[in-house]
């Protein structure tokens, strides 16, 4: 009893620096954040003046001002984003892992090739991307589309990242930013995918071989249902990171003539250190982290949830 | 066992007492109440200590010309130690972020860069942490050298705030001599005449205008050449103090200037950089460029020469104007070591000092008595216009307006470059001012 009682003292103790650091530091900025974005903090010097909800009214005023037609298209650009970013990162990544599950010579090889660029900076990737995507005009052609002029798809030559338009209110111009995306983290699925194809057990397989399934119809019924716990994971990680993907579109496309890939991260980094809007800037990461909370808190719940089950 | 679980316990209590510790250590004692110093009856004679300097400074010919700058200093104070504090990182964001942490925490460094005008006075000044330099001018006579145009930037309320070491000019078109000798064309010098050069030089294949503005300032710092250009620097002048009208017609005309002249850009304006642009017009992919003249060290670092492979004349329409900006340093309130800060600045300001600075920065004094043998070609007709030109501030380069207008301003921009839409644009335009506190 006494026993008990002392573990759980020590344990309490052995956790106690950390709760207090992450108190002040996480949770502390976090309320200190939250009550900035209520105040009148506009300048260099702090004014905690009471605004109530006045910041965040602004930036969702409907067509008025420029900083609400920014905001709302940096909502939109990372709705698209996030979702296409999504979508390339689990399927890619899903084929790959199945290519690399076949027992193919050199496994490790391509294993490496393709999570090296996770062990890159963002700052590094969009640099890099920048140059690849940057069009040059019809008499100096740059990057992709002098590659694709080379093999005769002028077809397939456009603007990239400078491109404006539009298809209702997705803008063309984030594509390439997603594929930088993808290309940096696509690599981070495929081993998720390839630890939870290696942990389906062979005898599964081979029953409903016995069964009469044919190789898709494994991967359909039997190993694809057993991976979902693995996608979930994946999303939600690749998920939080685009919400607040700041690093990478600032070094390559930064907010894009027209907003075209600007992010709430950028708006921001900008109106609070370029334009001292401190309220403003306050208000968009409360923003921000509403909807990463959107996100995680459901997961939290679920996996909650299934360690109880446990 | 036990003995161990002892160690453990004893061992976390101590880490906790620590972290505990460091959370209570009452921060240093906030400065006495200032007493404002009186003004000093003389120069200042430091003997010793520290000075620390702090600026975005960490590359190229700005690192040398501060560090030249550093060595006049000491010659004249051997005792002083210079703490050179820098914050890497192009136009100074990131700078500014340690700057705004330390200033507002009452540990300012003694001096640091900042751009003179707005972005000095609309941030720090109107914040209550910068002591006026007013004294410093007064002291050393100033007055008499420094353009009244420029005296005018740097005040507010009837005080200095700062001590400019060098004056870039804005409103610059660079060209390459050898595409305009080849189409029979001289450079522009309206708007009128840009316009028709510009088709000449579409007809004959080559992009007219060089743009690179895959950052929004180089917008602004092409349409305030328009702007000026429209209106004429005495309404220009009134643009950022509410006397000009930013609903009126001469706005428009500049903004539907601006968008017909982006039609006559290379389409890939967006994916490059100023440099970058600069480069098209070096290789004679594109015949002209609208850049401040940091271009000029630009064409020279590739081997070109002033009036041979590249010229220069004021950008089309703003002949007799000089845009200005000004790196400057200013004299932060409760600096640790004020005397060695006005020592300093007495440096900067000194002909011996913007004399040591500038031909390596590649820019002109900001005093008019500067050692013309010391600068180039450029430069020296710089320095002329300089003394002769009616002065402007540059909106771009904070020098004009706050930094949140620009930022509002830069904004408008993005969204007029994409869309060209005249209208949206000036109103969007006419809201920062108001937005501003500067226009009702």
């Amino acid at each position: 009893m006494t026993h008990a009682r002392r573990e759980r003292w020590l344990a309490f103790l052995m956790v106690l620096p950390s709760i207090i650091l992450i108190a002040i530091f996480v949770y502390g900025f976090i309320g200190w954040t939250a009550r900035v974005s209520l105040s009148r903090w506009d300048g260099i010097r702090p004014d905690y003046t009471w605004a109530g909800l006045d910041n965040y009214k602004q930036l969702f005023a409907g067509g008025g001002s420029v900083a609400a037609r920014r905001f709302a298209i940096d909502l939109w650009n990372t709705f698209f984003f996030t979702l296409l970013f999504l979508a390339a990162c689990v399927v890619v990544g899903l084929l790959l892992a199945i290519l690399l599950d076949q027992k193919i010579k050199g496994e490790g090889i391509f294993r490496t090739i393709y999570l090296f660029p996770m062990a890159i900076s963002f700052v590094v990737t969009g640099v890099v991307w920048q140059w690849i995507f940057a069009p040059g005009t019809e008499t100096r052609l740059r990057g992709v589309n002098a590659l694709l002029h080379s093999v005769g798809l002028d077809a397939l030559r456009w603007g990239w990242y400078t491109d404006t338009s539009s298809i209702g209110p997705f803008h063309v111009a984030l594509i390439p930013v997603i594929i930088a995306a993808a290309w940096q983290l696509t690599g981070y699925t495929t081993a998720m995918y390839l630890a939870g194809l290696r942990a389906v057990p062979e005898e599964l397989r081979e029953a409903a071989r016995v069964d009469g399934a044919n190789e898709i119809g494994v991967y359909r019924h039997i190993i694809l249902p057993m991976l979902q716990p693995i996608t979930l994971s994946a999303l939600i990680v690749l998920g939080h990171i685009s919400l607040k993907i700041f690093d990478l579109i600032y070094t390559m496309t930064g907010r894009g003539t027209g907003f075209v890939t600007d992010v709430p991260g950028i708006f921001m980094f900008e109106t609070t250190f370029q334009g001292n809007h401190y309220a403003q800037g306050a208000t968009i990461s409360i923003i921000m982290l509403l909807t990463v909370t959107l996100v995680v808190v459901p997961y939290l719940i679920y996996s909650f949830r299934r360690e109880v089950e446990l | 066992m036990y003995r161990n679980m002892r160690w453990l316990v004893i061992a976390s209590l101590v880490v906790l007492a620590l972290v505990v510790g460091a959370c209570g250590t009452p921060a240093p004692p906030p400065p006495e109440p200032t007493t404002p110093l009186p003004p000093p009856e003389d120069t200042p004679m430091p003997e010793a200590g520290t000075l620390e300097i702090f600026s975005w400074w960490t590359a190229g010919g700005e690192a040398e010309g501060l560090a030249a700058m550093y060595e006049v200093f000491e010659a004249q104070y051997p005792g002083v130690e210079i703490i050179n504090a820098t914050v890497a990182g192009g136009a100074g964001m990131e700078a500014k972020a340690v700057l705004a942490t330390r200033m507002l925490a009452d540990d300012p460094p003694d001096s640091f860069q900042v751009h003179a005008g707005h972005e000095l006075i609309d941030t720090w000044v109107v914040a209550g942490v910068m002591e006026p330099v007013t004294s410093v001018f007064e002291d050393n006579d100033w007055l008499d050298v420094y353009p009244p145009g420029v005296i005018e930037v740097l005040s507010q309320d009837g005080e200095i705030w700062s001590v400019p070491v060098n004056i870039h000019r804005s409103n610059v078109l660079w060209y390459n001599t050898q595409v305009f000798d080849d189409n029979g064309l001289t450079p522009p010098t309206t708007l009128d005449e840009f316009f028709t050069v510009a088709d000449a030089l579409q007809a004959a294949g080559v992009t007219p205008l060089a743009v690179g503005d895959s950052g929004v300032w180089v917008d602004i710092h092409v349409f305030e050449s328009v702007l000026l250009a429209s209106m004429g620097p005495d309404a220009y002048r009134g643009l950022w103090d509410s006397t000009t009208d930013w609903n009126g017609p001469e706005v428009t005309d500049a903004l539907e200037a601006f968008a017909q002249m982006m039609e006559y850009a290379n389409e890939d304006h967006s994916a490059l950089s100023w440099d970058q642009a600069a480069q098209l017009v070096v290789d004679g992919d594109a015949a002209m460029t609208i850049m401040g003249d940091w271009s000029e060290g630009y064409f020279k670092s590739v081997g070109l020469t002033p009036e041979v492979e590249f010229g220069y004349v004021p950008s089309p329409g703003t002949g007799g104007s000089f845009i200005m900006l000004s790196d400057s340093f200013g004299l932060p309130e409760g600096a640790p070591n004020r005397d060695n800060a006005i020592a300093w600045l007495t440096v900067c300001g000194s002909q011996e000092g913007q004399d040591a600075f500038n031909p390596i920065k590649g820019s002109i004094p900001a005093r008019t008595d500067g050692d013309r043998s010391l600068y180039d070609v450029y430069l020296q007709s710089a320095m002329d216009d300089f003394a002769s030109n009616e002065i402007v501030p540059s909106l771009a380069h904070g020098a004009a307006a706050s930094e949140g207008w620009v930022t509002a301003f830069g904004d408008a921009m993005t969204l007029f470059v994409a869309d060209l839409d005249v209208g949206a644009a000036q109103e969007a335009m006419a809201q920062a001012c108001v937005d501003a506190g500067m226009c009702q």
